[in-house]
């Protein structure tokens, strides 16, 4: 299926990326070609096929609950775009 | 010296016929030479890079050195080195020195190896061709009008062009393996989880893996035992017992059952290509394999299923730049939901995008079964015809890449035609299996041609074997550019 200007505009917001309706235009020309490429899977039977999330069967690892890392704000927070009084500053949320 | 191998640089450094300072200046004075016109390197920082070499020195004085100390590598620059700027090939990086090491820095550092610098990358990865990174693409050393391959496409061009005694590179799709092919070099990405992600700069995190690149398959050997081993801050590190991946090398290949997947040598493939690929099977029959062929017969699914779970893994991880903690910022904005659009938008490049938005899609509402649940599906089929064909061999083979290196621009523009060039590395990362590609001869123009090697799970030191008795019988290998002839 190709995806619409409207699917496009969507995504885009979902996925919080600026973009100009020229943008769009030209994602959505090469989203089409992209899945017109990954169509080629619908024709595939996977009825009772498990999915494959993960390249090894193997359970995530457990560990105990304990504290592991080292306080390291200052070295951090060095190559932040903006900080104040060790917090991170962002334009204001709520009122 | 440029052409020592890993194991002759480590004996003269231990016989003090050089020093770790000189050897680390020389290259340094080779990169200031080759590297403007290659840009293969994104960061160097020589006062560093000598730093390291000084305390190599110390170590080679005092007794303690390792295999690797003191001897001159490059890392790719998706590996976060503490103090050193760390792009990943993106504008969204292009302020971040990183304040910790990646494991496999910490691996090289504690080894005692030298870090030259950071190599060029497709931006995050993605990218097959090395035309995506915000600093410029990396040119072919061997013709400098075509691209190296990517995404470790200046680590490919650094080796080959003798500006690093060996260096790292991270496969996702084929991004040690294609580019290796490309610029005629060897190169290995190991079974998923043997190498720890920590550190590394996360595209695909179920896909991606770190490997090593160099000029032959005794030095990916020695560079593998450093590289390889658990780590807990990994949370798919696999714990295992460790190995020397050096160990087989010697072994002679009588009775090795190679297998040839007939889709491999179908439509598509180049017949430069071919005739190389097929003249190095005939070579490993007189070596003492026999040869098999094999079928996967959904490898062909393999570039759709993975342009739907790739994209998926990238949108989720690459959510993490927002420019609040790190990287760039838009120089204005408004709100909070204006400030991220804005930062994303001027912080990542054209395919970046591209991915996000693709796997953006199709894990959205509506799509998920169709797409992604559908890919994981077949991702599945897609491993199990590598399990049946292992019953009836020991390794696989094949072409790396259906072409030589191709001309800078001349699919940039079509990111179909880029995303095929990797038809046939692909599925190897789907399964999770190790892969590698090593130069068996050149085609049409005189580019280079890589042989790929796929072994079942933890075939490392198999296929390092079959690698290096190929390398012992023929010189494709240590045929060097060129331009980049001049030695010292």
């Amino acid at each position: 299926m190709s995806p619409s200007n409207t699917d496009v505009r969507k995504v885009a917001r979902l996925a919080r990326l600026a973009m100009s309706e020229t943008e769009i235009e030209s994602a959505r020309a090469q989203l089409s070609g992209i899945f017109n490429l990954i169509a080629e899977m619908q024709a595939v039977d996977t009825t009772g096929i498990e999915p494959m999330s993960h390249a090894q069967d193997v359970s995530q690892r457990l560990r105990e609950d304990k504290v592991t890392e080292t306080n390291q704000r200052e070295a951090f927070q060095a190559i932040a775009p903006q900080t104040e009084a060790g917090l991170y500053l962002v334009p204001q949320v709520i009122e | 010296m440029f052409n020592s191998s890993l194991r002759q640089l480590g004996a003269v450094l231990r016989a003090k016929k050089i020093s770790s300072v000189e050897l680390t200046q020389l290259y340094l004075d080779r990169i200031a030479r080759l590297n403007p016109a290659l840009n293969a390197y994104i960061t160097l920082d020589q006062e560093k890079s000598l730093a390291q070499a000084r305390a190599a020195d110390e170590r080679l004085a005092n007794g303690d050195a390792t295999d690797l100390t003191g001897i001159p590598i490059a890392q790719k620059d998706i590996f976060c080195a503490r103090g050193w700027l760390t792009t990943c090939g993106s504008k969204m990086l292009h302020n971040f020195v990183s304040p910790y090491d990646a494991h496999v820095i910490s691996q090289f550092n504690d080894a005692g190896a030298v870090n030259l610098g950071k190599t060029n990358m497709d931006e995050f990865a993605m990218g097959s061709s090395n035309e995506t990174s915000y600093y410029g693409a990396v040119k072919n050393p061997w013709d400098e009008s075509r691209v190296p391959g990517g995404s470790s496409g200046g680590t490919a061009a650094a080796v080959a062009a003798r500006l690093c005694a060996a260096a790292t590179g991270t496969d996702t799709g084929g991004s040690i393996r294609q580019p290796a092919a490309l610029c005629g070099i060897s190169g290995l990405k190991p079974t998923y989880g043997v190498v720890s992600r920590y550190g590394m700069i996360a595209f695909a995190s179920s896909l991606d893996q770190a490997g090593p690149m160099g000029r032959s398959a005794e030095d990916l050997a020695l560079l593998l035992n450093t590289m390889a081993g658990f780590d807990e801050r990994d949370s798919t590190s696999l714990q295992r017992d460790r190995e020397d991946y050096a160990r087989d090398l010697a072994q002679p290949l009588d009775g090795l059952r190679i297998g040839l997947p007939r889709e491999f040598f179908a439509e598509g493939l180049s017949s430069d290509v071919a005739q190389a690929v097929e003249a190095a099977i005939a070579e490993y029959k007189k070596l003492g394999a026999t040869v098999v062929e094999v079928s996967l017969p959904n490898s062909g699914l393999s570039v759709p299923v993975y342009y739907v779970l790739a994209p998926a893994e990238a949108s989720s991880n690459l959510s993490r730049f927002d420019g609040v903690r790190y990287g760039h910022r838009a120089p204005d904005y408004g709100d909070l939901a204006d400030m991220y659009e804005k930062s994303r938008a001027q912080g990542f490049g054209a395919e970046v995008k591209r991915r996000i938005m693709i796997g953006t899609y199709v894990l959205s509402h509506g799509y998920y079964d169709a797409y992604y649940l559908q890919a994981q599906k077949i991702r599945r089929l897609i491993a199990q015809d590598f399990t049946d064909a292992f019953r009836q061999c020991d390794v696989i083979m094949g072409p790396t890449s259906p072409s030589t290196a191709f001309k800078l621009g001349e699919k940039s523009d079509d990111p179909v035609q880029m995303y095929l060039s990797d038809i046939y590395t692909i599925a190897v990362n789907l399964a999770g299996l190790p892969g590698m590609s090593i130069p068996c001869g050149f085609g049409a123009d005189n580019m280079p041609v890589g042989l790929q090697i796929i072994g079942n799970y933890f075939g490392e030191a198999r296929m390092l074997n079959a690698a290096h008795q190929y390398q012992l019988a023929t010189d494709w290998h240590s045929r060097t550019p060129q331009g980049c002839k001049e030695t010292t």
